[in-house]
């Protein structure tokens, strides 16, 4: 490093701490109505009981990564049924392709988790430390006995609401009003524990400190945002013809509207003042708006109080702005709304939907997965026979032990399926017991006779049938035969 | 934050190496990296200290931790032999014939007699049980010294024609041919009949004359009707399952040379629990008796 040479370029962008100011009014009722829904959701999901039977857990929603099951209500998915998780996520995907290209940034500024958090963590910071300017004031004050007070509540309020969200996300792994009681009593497993610690102290950390920063340098989602808009999306913007000039306005005094010089912008800072990203939005679309629409609700506080007319900045379509400058009306929102390209989302969006809906109604309450044993091919016994050995799983997906008849056909010269003899191992008969809601694994012989053409030819496709003893569950799976000559 | 001037360094300092145009720029490491690169060697150094590291003569540096992946190892297999003592005990003491209903004990030995199976039995029988050519396949209903559990536990216990254990099945088949206590014609003939009798093609003529060739030199072992006497281990030769080939070929060639199948015994190798997992999915596999 050379003293003498001219400073060192800076990367890097220091934080610069927002105050965002309390604000009133429409958008701001309805972030507070989506927060309530939303944490609602989040925090009492996992208590909400659902009968299954005896020996089935009794939580409506249950990721149970140790019997690999996952429930939702009346739905139980198995492992290999991944696809309809899958499926969601391509449905959220899809969602949010549609709300973006209709309506903007309208997940980043309502409900992503990050954002209603961060409110949440801003609404306490307020309680504690008061509005915008008192906490400016204590920002800049020197450290002392009630500056220290009011952090260490704070935080202290922040740590209780992390561990809250923490402790939630681990309620929907297991029973959760067991793992209560056992992390009350320090009982609960450790990953419990760690879990738990991580998440309330990253919820800590990004709803106390790294707020806004998430949004601009860590979350991806800002960045692939922009292929989905166009200039028919709604996204907050400032009148800018109507606004500038800005400046202060004595009373009475006209504006542009009414033959004046000036706009109808006052310069009071106020959308500034709230911005929860710190940004200004008379400059412009700027990458860091989430258009969370809080300046709306602060500039048409202003514009009723100096008795101008309300939406000086206000959700609009940029394909608007050149019509408005030209003091034509703007077209009606929904025009924005509805056209193709959010109708094209929607469509595959609701074809996803309903595509799973239909695949859920479809599925079998137990199936067969049957695997032919290669290594022997075939075993040549006593008689001449030639017998194969195959594994075949069962899969009982219902909720209580149930017993199956195995049988194994080959289609015959007429067509109609003949039956083959089919032994089990270790089993005197051909019914199994498969226990509730699990996987049974039973190897099974199917023995051709001496010269018939099964034992004679090469690879014959023949059918494992699975029937459920008492009842009318069926099902079926086809594999091969392998012969002498195979 | 967006409105905050970017400060450019205006002429940067250079190494004065140039190529075609384009020059090297002399700036200093990136510090996150430098204290990086520090925090390496010195974990490099710590690790060293304390585990094995530096080659000498005979060994290397135990490390303060005396850490030793071959210990670890050894205490992992304590630590599942541990485990496993209490259903080997069970196994041990068990009656063989309730081991197959006894689902604790059929579950263990489906387990544990296949990793027997494979790791000292599958070089000679196959990895599948299938046998070979001169080796038993295990899989099917044709026995030579037995398919209950008893006599199969007896033969992996004391194994065949060895001489390691007093207690090994023995039989010897004479060499007919090697011998000379046969004819060369006598054997042609003994080699029709025992190809008609297992239902193959076969010279009519020749198999009449054989017939007499079996009733005196082969029915005392393999019985008159052919069907074989497991108490010797002698084959049933009407069947279709040939250990060293069924054709005309082979079977002149087991009846000039005779054939003497080894199996060593397994009685001192491996533990009671042992064989009896291993004779259990033996006869698990779909040809016990």
């Amino acid at each position: 490093m050379d003293a003498s040479g001219p400073p060192e370029p800076q990367l890097y962008a220091a934080h610069e701490p927002i105050f965002p100011r309390r604000v009133k009014g429409t958008f701001r009722n309805l972030k507070w109505v989506i927060m309530a829904i939303t944490l609602g959701i989040y925090y009492i999901t996992p208590w909400i009981r659902w009968d299954r039977g005896p020996g089935m857990p009794d939580q409506a929603v249950l990721v149970d990564l140790g019997d690999r099951r996952f429930f939702f209500f009346m739905i139980e998915i198995w492992p290999h049924e991944f696809y309809f998780v899958a499926g969601l996520l391509i449905m959220a995907g899809l969602g949010l392709f549609l709300f973006t290209s209709a309506l903007g940034r309208v997940w980043c500024g309502y409900a992503c988790p990050q954002t209603v958090w961060t409110d949440l963590y801003i609404l306490v910071e307020r309680w504690i430390e008061g509005d915008r300017n008192a906490r400016v004031r204590l920002w800049n004050e020197r450290w002392s006995l009630r500056k220290a007070r009011l952090r260490l509540v704070k935080w202290t309020v922040w740590l209780l609401i992390g561990l809250a969200t923490g402790g939630a996300w681990i309620f929907y792994f297991t029973d959760a009003p067991t793992l209560l009681s056992d992390l009350v009593h320090g009982t609960a497993h450790p990953v419990a524990y760690i879990t738990m610690a991580f998440l309330t102290l990253t919820t800590f950390f990004f709803g106390g400190f790294a707020r806004e920063q998430i949004c601009i340098y860590a979350c991806p989602w800002p960045r692939i945002q922009a292929a989905m808009m166009d200039e028919d999306t709604l996204t907050v913007a400032y009148r800018e013809w109507r606004g500038e000039p800005r400046g202060k306005l004595a009373k009475d005094e006209p504006t542009k509207s009414d033959g004046g010089d000036k706009g109808d912008c006052i310069d009071c800072m106020a959308c500034v003042n709230v911005c929860p990203m710190g940004i200004d939005i008379r400059n412009g679309q700027q990458m860091e708006c989430i258009t969370c629409a809080l300046c709306i609700d602060a500039c048409d506080d202003v514009m009723d109080r100096i008795g101008k007319p309300r939406g000086l900045i206000d959700y609009m379509a940029l394909k608007d702005e050149a019509a408005e400058r030209a003091g034509a009306k703007p077209k009606p929102l929904m025009k924005h709304v509805l056209r193709p390209r959010t109708l094209l989302y929607f469509t595959l969006w609701a074809g996803f939907g309903l595509g799973m809906v239909v695949a859920l109604f479809l599925r079998s309450p137990v199936d067969l997965n049957v695997s032919p044993i290669r290594n022997p091919v075939y075993v040549l016994l006593a008689d001449g026979s030639i017998r194969n050995t195959y594994e075949v799983r069962i899969r009982n997906k219902q909720p209580g032990a149930r017993s199956f008849e195995l049988t194994a056909t080959v289609p015959g010269p007429d067509g109609n399926p003949v039956a083959l003899p089919l032994t089990l191992e270790n089993v005197v008969g051909t019914v199994v017991d498969a226990a509730a809601d699990e996987t049974l694994t039973q190897r099974v012989y199917v023995t051709a006779p001496p010269d018939s053409p099964l034992a004679a030819g090469a690879l014959t496709d023949i059918t494992i049938w699975l029937q459920d003893v008492n009842g009318a569950d069926r099902a079926s799976k086809g594999t091969v035969f392998t012969g002498k000559e195979g | 934050m967006s409105k905050r001037p970017v400060t450019k360094k205006p002429d940067p300092e250079t190494t004065g190496h140039n190529w075609d145009g384009i020059e090297e720029f002399n700036n200093p490491l990136p510090r996150w990296w430098l204290w990086t690169f520090y925090a390496t060697i010195i974990w490099g150094i710590a690790y060293t200290i304390a585990y094995p590291a530096w080659p000498l003569i005979t060994g290397a540096t135990p490390g303060v931790l005396a850490s030793s992946t071959r210990a670890d190892v050894a205490a992992e297999i304590k630590r599942y032999e541990d485990a496993n003592a209490p259903i080997e005990a069970k196994l041990a003491a068990a009656d063989l014939t309730a081991i197959a209903s006894d689902p604790e004990l059929a579950n263990y030995t489906a387990n544990a007699g296949g990793a027997v199976f494979r790791t000292w039995c599958a070089q000679c029988h196959g990895s599948g049980a299938a046998g070979a050519k001169g080796y038993p396949n295990l899989l099917d209903n044709d026995w030579l010294w037995g398919g209950t559990i008893e006599e199969i536990h007896t033969t992996v216990a004391h194994g065949i024609r060895n001489t390691t254990d007093a207690d090994a099945r023995y039989s010897e088949m004479p060499k007919f041919g090697a011998d000379e206590l046969l004819e060369k014609e006598q054997i042609d003939e003994v080699v029709q009949y025992v190809l008609q009798i297992s239902g193959q093609d076969h010279d009519a003529a020749l198999a009449e004359a054989g017939a007499t060739v079996f009733a005196d030199n082969c029915a005392a072992c393999h019985a008159e009707d052919g069907t074989g006497d497991r108490a010797q281990g002698a084959p049933n030769l009407t069947d279709a399952i040939w250990l060293y080939g069924g054709d005309q070929v082979a079977l002149t060639d087991t009846v000039t040379n005779a054939r003497f199948g080894v199996m060593p015994s397994w009685q001192g190798r491996l533990s009671e629990a042992d064989i009896r997992a291993v004779a259990a999915w033996v006869h698990s596999r779909g040809g016990g008796e």
